[in-house]
Formats: C-alpha cells, structure tokens, sequence
C-alpha cells in the first residue's frame, strides 16, 4: 500500500544537523530543499550534503523528496544529475511546466537506466506556483508517468498573479480547487501550500481544514510543530471511522442478503457513499489507527 | 574492592577516610540515629544583630580546618560565598571544608582559595564551572564529596556532615533571625535546602540585605534556630537567582522526545486520579509537564502533587486544577515565586522531607512519575550527570538519585546523541543513579524499558511506541557517531560520589 502524504516537511538542504533528524520529526514526506532555502554561493555544496545524506542517514521510514533548482538556471540539471543516481523516492520540480517535467523524465529514463534502478522508480512531485502552470496542471500531470502529486505553492503563485497573499487565503480559492479537482480526476495528490506563520496554530488548523475541505489530500509544512495540526484535520475522526466502518458492516449484510442496495440509519446507501467510507477506513488502516483484518472492525 | 555495580573503589580514599561501597537503592534502611545538635542558649536582652560582616566573622572566629556551610538557592547570583571566603581568606585561615548544596560559575573565586590552602575540602549535591573544573584538575586538597539533596540532609542529620558555622543567605530576615525567601530584591522563594544546616550546624548567621523590623512574616526557617544577624548591601544578583519566565522549548527533536515520554506515561496506567509527578525545568523535562498536562485534560484527572524545583509551568497546571497542591523545594522562576508567597496549597517542603532516605517517609517516595535528564546511560541503565564527555565534573545528583530511587516510574529522557556523541555506552564515566531505579530510557530514536520492569514493558508492548533494547539504541546511536575513545583518567580520586544512603557508589578521577 502505497504511504501517505498528509504532511510534507521542507528541511534546508544545507543544514547537516537538521538532515540528521528528518526522518524523526514525524512527516509522511520530507522535502530537502536545495531551492529557495540554499544561497547562490552554497548551491554545490548542498547538493553533495544531500547526496551523501541520501546515501548515509535511514529515511526509511519517510518519503525523501528534493526539491530541485528549476531547469532552466545551471544548478537544476546538476541537482539531477547528482541526486537521482543516489535514488531519492521522488524529485520536487520548481515552477513545473510540461516541458520541464519531459526533460527530468528523460533525465531520469537515463540515469535508472546506467544505475540498474527500475524503470520509474523515481517518483516526480510538480511544484505550481505559476499561473501558467496552474491552467496547464493537467497536462504537466500527464507529462510524466512518474508524477504522483502536485504541490501548491501559494506564495509565487500570488505574486506572479500579481496579489496580496493573505493568512485567510481566499486569494488562492480558485488555485487550490483547481489542484484538487485535476489531481483527483487523475489519481495523484493534491498538496496544499504551507502556512507561514509557524506560532498560529489555530491559524494553521483553520487553514489546512479549508485545503481539506476543498479536496485537497494533504499540506506541506515548513516547521516540524506543524505537523501534528495537519495531521490531526486530515485524520478522519472517530465518528467517521465509526460511521465507514458501520457503512461496510451494513454492506456485507446486504450482499449476504443478495439484496442490490440498503439503508442504513433510513438513509439510502449507494456507490459513492459507499466509496468514501473505504476511503475513510482505507486512511485509518494506513495510519494504523485499525489492523487491516475484517475482525479488527 | 569491586562495588556491586562494578566499579573498582578503594577500601580507603586518602582525605576521605574508610569507604563503605553502594549496596543496592534500598539496602540501608531500618533505625537510624540522628546527631545531637549543640545550642548557644541565650538571655532574654541578647541581640543578635551585627554591625557587619567583617565583625560577624570576627565574632564567629572561625578557625583551621572548620567546615562551613551554604545553600545555593541564590543559585549562579550568589554573592555570601564569594564574600565569607573572601573574609576568611584575609583572615588567614587555612584549611576550611565548603559545603554547599551546589557550586555555580559565579563561585570561580574559590578557586584561589583552593590552590593557597584556604579550602582543602568540598561537599556539594552539584558543582559546575571554574570549581568543577579545578576539582577535576586535581587542585582540590581532599577528594571532593558529591551528595544527593536528600543525601546531604540526611548527612547533616546523622552527623556524617558536621557543620561548624552555617551561613544563610537571607532574602529578608527580621533582627531575631527570622527568614524567608519571598521578599526583598533577592527573593529566590523556597528555601528548602537551607533548613538542615539551620538546624544541625554549631552555629548559623544570616545574612541578608532586606532586614525588616521583628517579626518577618512569612517565616521559612525560624529564629529558634539562627545565631546571628548581619545586613550587607547585596546577597546576590536577581539576574542569576531566577529567570523571567521558565519557557518550553522549541526544538523539534525534544519536543518528540517529550511527546513519546507522555505517551510512556499514560500507557503505563499511572495517569489516574491523584497521581504525581515531578520533573525538571530543563527544556525537554518542561516539555514533558506541557504533553503530559494535554493528557490529563483529555483524561480528566486530577493530580496529587507535583514536587521538585517549581517552575511556572507547574503553578499554572495547579492554577488550573490539574494538580491539588505542589511541592516546593526551590522555586525556578518569577511566577513560582509569587506563587509559593500567596497560594497555601503551593507548599514547601526542605531537602530531608524532599528526599532524605533516613527519615520516616520522604515526599519522594510518594512520587509516581519522575522525568529525569542524563549526560550518559550505559548498557546497565546507569547514569551519570556528574561529569561530562570530556570526564571533568559538570554537575552533580542534585535530586536524580533520590526521585528515581522513590519514584514509582522513572523516565530518563536525552536525544540520542548529544553534538557528535552517543549518549549510551557500555560503562558510564561515573555512575550518579544506579540503573536499579532508571525505568526507562526515551530518545527520538527509540525507547528502552529496563529489562527489571517486565511489567511496564508488557504495557508498551500494547502501544505503537518504538521499543527496543538498550543494546540496540547504542547500536542505532553508534551506527551515525561511531564508538568514541574512552577518557583516560589517572589513578588519582579527585571526587567521591556518595549515594543518598552516604555509601559510596563511584569515585571520579583525575582527568589527565
């Protein structure tokens, strides 16, 4: 079963102590930045600390996400180059165009193929943070066999829309369902921008509640404390699980019965209701809160 | 001799005498006696106060190879130390044993004094800086002795520790010798580590620089038991006494740790209806209190006590009901004091109630939970915080033995790996608390359980917690920092560490 990514954590790819610890801090994705977090002057020398970090330090219990330099400035191709021959999980693509996303495909084709890594195996995660790019989401999803999210990335999508980015938010309504309704349509993750202000936690709860209310599947972090808020508002809640699962129950009685459809609750039961209560039960056997055996409901 | 821990310590340490090795954390209890205490009865017209203190010392006389004493609740803005040694060393005596409940930075001026002969002895429950160091180098006359808060007082009580003049810095004292900590620019709150030298030494003087006419009100220690009064300009620096505000940190690693340390609590079932708990005011010990008190809410239980040195962290879990009452041998921050002075159900408590052994039931005993911190752990689960990486003493027991000694779960909580150390090894530099009473290790890596608490590993095994042994987090610690060269030391003994009982558990040696 594929892991989930309710939380992506940026971590600055020029800090050793903090490379150390990433893995622990709690994140479903960490996302080692040799992007905006890194100066011109320590774009080389971040790269090889991300390379042998890759190589040295046990991820395993993470997704290792970089987010690479964009392809058009000297470091991008480089960061290619040197860290997918150490194999990250997946690469985060900065202002993703379809082009870009076709030229790191291919980047990536050759590099697998002189490692004697599988075919793919590299995952490509698409940064949207233009305006641009966010009509053209679609195709820079379909670009790319190995695209298996898109990141929202609210802070350079105002600004190149010209517009104040505000704690609120409803300047980037339209972005974020956009993001969500392609991602759904074609099957990848739709992740929310971060929350800046690292000291609002009621902030960051209210936020990321309006991403997850607006389909999107999960958020990325730039500060460990936040965490634990994102992954409290994308757990479904007891009363959900409970719900789903009752759901389940009443749906194996009725095919017991032979019966085509059923109520629960004096509430017609059909195929969409049914498809998110999986969903929900799907959720709660990956983040362990149910076993995955029938007896454990 | 090889201790039972396995140690090797001599039978006879030069300047410390005939030593009788640690035992086991309970194996000295049963009908003790404790000292009887001279007394300078005096007349109804007798007045106490002095002048100042060069008459006061004067009038002490206090002579060759004496021992005096202090407390450290003016922690590293202490001035009495530096200014009574500084007397005494004009007044050429040699010679002299300092005990004080702990030595800070602001105490390098006694390093002087140990290499021209004016102290050849030290007793403290925790010793950093300058004077650790010089103890370390093996300045110090006679071996240092390192105590427990309850191990002194149980030493002063016995008359293990005899105490020729005590000297206690007083926030406010009234002409009769009445004292208390809670007024006056000095205040520092509780002044529970003072109390069994006030009792027990020969005799005591206070000193303060906020004398009030008779009576001080509150009393914290009380004129039955003061000799002498002397004001001077200042007993210390607010600055160093106590700082603003106590805060939880806000580094990512500690804040797992103390999160997976809450979560070691509540599944060992102690989060009940009057438990209790005490931890310290470091950053990862308070974040443990901040997740702990999100599980009592959540729970909705209502704590006995909390106990220790008092932070402002634990004043507002008793303001908000989670706790019935606190503790206090020592308060940490502003807010603890303001607390302690106005809240009745904010208690105190000395160092002999807090955690001497040799008493009928001290306030440890009663502990459920103590979150303890850790310079070293080894594979046995003994640790050390009395001295550092390096071998040279930075520090001391203070509480650490007492409270994992009484406490009904003792949680060490440390990063796994502290800059580019592993924080377990297979021998300890020097063992502070036997790892009989140490539970269980938490780190952001993984969690041990000490393999004596059968029990309480059954219980973890239920949750999601990572466990595994401690051989294995030293493996995981050492698979990124490798195995460090040990410290050479020589065979000199520069510090004898008794445990609360006064048996000796370690001894710490020159470093070279």
């Amino acid at each position: 079963m594929e892991k989930l990514r309710r939380t992506m954590l940026f971590m600055p790819g020029n800090n050793p102590g903090m490379l150390q610890d990433a893995a622990i801090l709690g994140a479903d994705s960490i996302i080692l930045d040799l992007e905006d977090a890194v100066s011109l002057t320590e774009k080389d020398s971040a790269r090889i600390l991300v390379r042998e970090a890759i190589k040295t330090i046990d991820y395993s219990q993470v997704e290792v996400v970089v987010r690479i330099n964009p392809l058009d400035t000297e470091f991008g191709p480089q960061d290619v180059e040197v860290i997918a021959r150490v194999k990250p999980d997946t690469l985060l693509i900065p202002k993703a165009d379809e082009e870009e996303i076709r030229l790191v495909d291919k980047l990536l084709d050759n590099i697998e193929r002189e490692e004697g890594y599988a075919a793919g195996s590299i995952k490509i995660i698409a940064l949207i943070e233009t305006a641009l790019g966010l009509e053209n989401v679609y195709n820079v999803i379909q670009a790319s066999k190995r695209m298996v999210g898109v990141l929202l990335g609210g802070e350079d999508l105002t600004a190149d829309l010209g517009i104040e980015r505000t704690k609120e938010g409803e300047e980037i309504f339209y972005a974020r369902n956009k993001v969500a309704t392609v991602c759904r349509a074609l099957k990848v993750d739709a992740i929310d921008t971060p929350f800046t202000d690292t000291n609002d936690y009621e902030g960051l709860e209210k936020d990321t509640a309006k991403a997850k209310g607006l389909g999107l599947t999960g958020k990325s972090a730039i500060n460990p404390r936040q965490l634990d808020t994102i992954h409290s508002v994308f757990a479904p809640t007891e009363a959900e699980l409970k719900h789903a699962l009752r759901i389940l129950d009443a749906m194996e009685e009725a095919e017991k019965e032979g019966k085509g459809c059923f109520s629960l609750d004096g509430k017609m039961i059909d195929a969409p209701v049914i498809n998110r209560a999986t969903c929900t039960v799907d959720q709660c056997i990956r983040l362990g809160l149910i076993s995955g055996e029938g007896g454990a409901r | 001799m090889k201790s039972i821990l396995g140690r090797e310590i001599p039978d006879d340490i030069e300047g410390y005498g005939r030593v009788t090795p640690f035992q086991g954390a309970v194996a000295d209890v049963g009908i003790k006696t404790r000292t009887a205490v001279k007394v300078t009865s005096v007349n109804p017209n007798h007045q106490k106060l002095l002048p100042n203190l060069e008459e006061a010392l004067d009038k002490l006389n206090i002579t060759d190879g004496m021992t005096i004493s202090f407390h450290h609740h003016l922690r590293n803005g202490d001035f009495v130390l530096n200014k009574v040694l500084e007397g005494l060393a004009a007044r050429g005596v040699k010679d002299l044993t300092v005990a004080a409940s702990s030595i800070f930075p602001i105490h390098a001026p006694l390093v002087e004094h140990i290499e021209n002969g004016v102290v050849t002895g030290i007793v403290s429950n925790y010793i950093s800086g300058p004077v650790a160091q010089a103890i370390s180098k093996g300045k110090l006359k006679k071996p240092a002795i390192m105590q427990t808060h309850g191990g002194r007082a149980r030493a002063i009580e016995s008359g293990d520790l005899h105490i020729d003049v005590a000297f206690i810095a007083a926030p406010t004292a009234d002409t009769y010798g009445n004292i208390n900590g809670v007024c006056g620019k000095a205040a520092c709150g509780s002044l529970g580590y003072a109390v069994a030298d006030a009792e027990y030494a020969d005799r005591t003087i206070a000193i303060t620089d906020h004398l009030v006419p008779y009576p001080a009100y509150p009393i914290e220690i009380s004129q039955v038991f003061i000799d002498y009064v002397v004001q001077i300009d200042s007993i210390g620096d607010p600055k160093g006494i106590v700082s603003g505000t106590t805060k939880i940190t806000k580094d990512p690693v500690a804040l797992i740790i103390a999160k997976r340390a809450a979560e070691v609590i509540k599944a060992s079932g102690l989060v009940q209806e009057g438990m209790s708990f005490q931890t310290g005011a470091g950053g990862t010990s308070l974040a443990v209190a901040a997740e702990l008190k999100k599980i009592m809410q959540q729970e909705g239980v209502r704590g006995s006590f909390a106990s220790g040195g008092i932070t402002g962290y634990l004043v507002e879990m008793l303001e908000e009901g989670l706790f019935r009452a606190l503790f206090d041998v020592q308060c940490f921050d502003l807010k603890a004091i303001e607390s302690y002075r106005d809240n009745p159900t904010h208690q105190f408590m000395s160092a002999s109630m807090y955690g001497n052994p040799h008493t009928k039931g001290a306030v440890v005993n009663n502990l459920d939970i103590m979150i303890l911190g850790a310079t070293e752990i080894d594979t046995e689960f003994n640790v050390n915080v009395t001295t550092g990486s390096d071998g040279v003493i930075m520090g001391g027991s203070g509480g650490h033995s007492d409270t994992a000694a009484g406490s009904k779960l003792s949680i060490v909580v440390t990063n796994l790996m502290k800059a580019r150390l592993p924080i377990i090894k297979d021998k300890v530099m020097t063992i502070t608390t036997p790892g009989e009473s140490i539970d269980v290790v938490v780190t952001e890596r993984g969690i041990a359980v000490n393999p004596r608490r059968a029990d309480l590993l059954e219980k973890l095994k239920m949750t999601r917690l990572p466990l595994m042994t401690i051989h294995e987090l030293k493996q995981l610690a050492e698979k990124i920092t490798g195995v460090p060269k040990a410290i050479e030391t020589s065979e000199k003994i520069v510090a004898v560490v008794e445990y609360r009982d006064g048996r000796v558990i370690d001894v710490v040696r020159k470093v070279e």
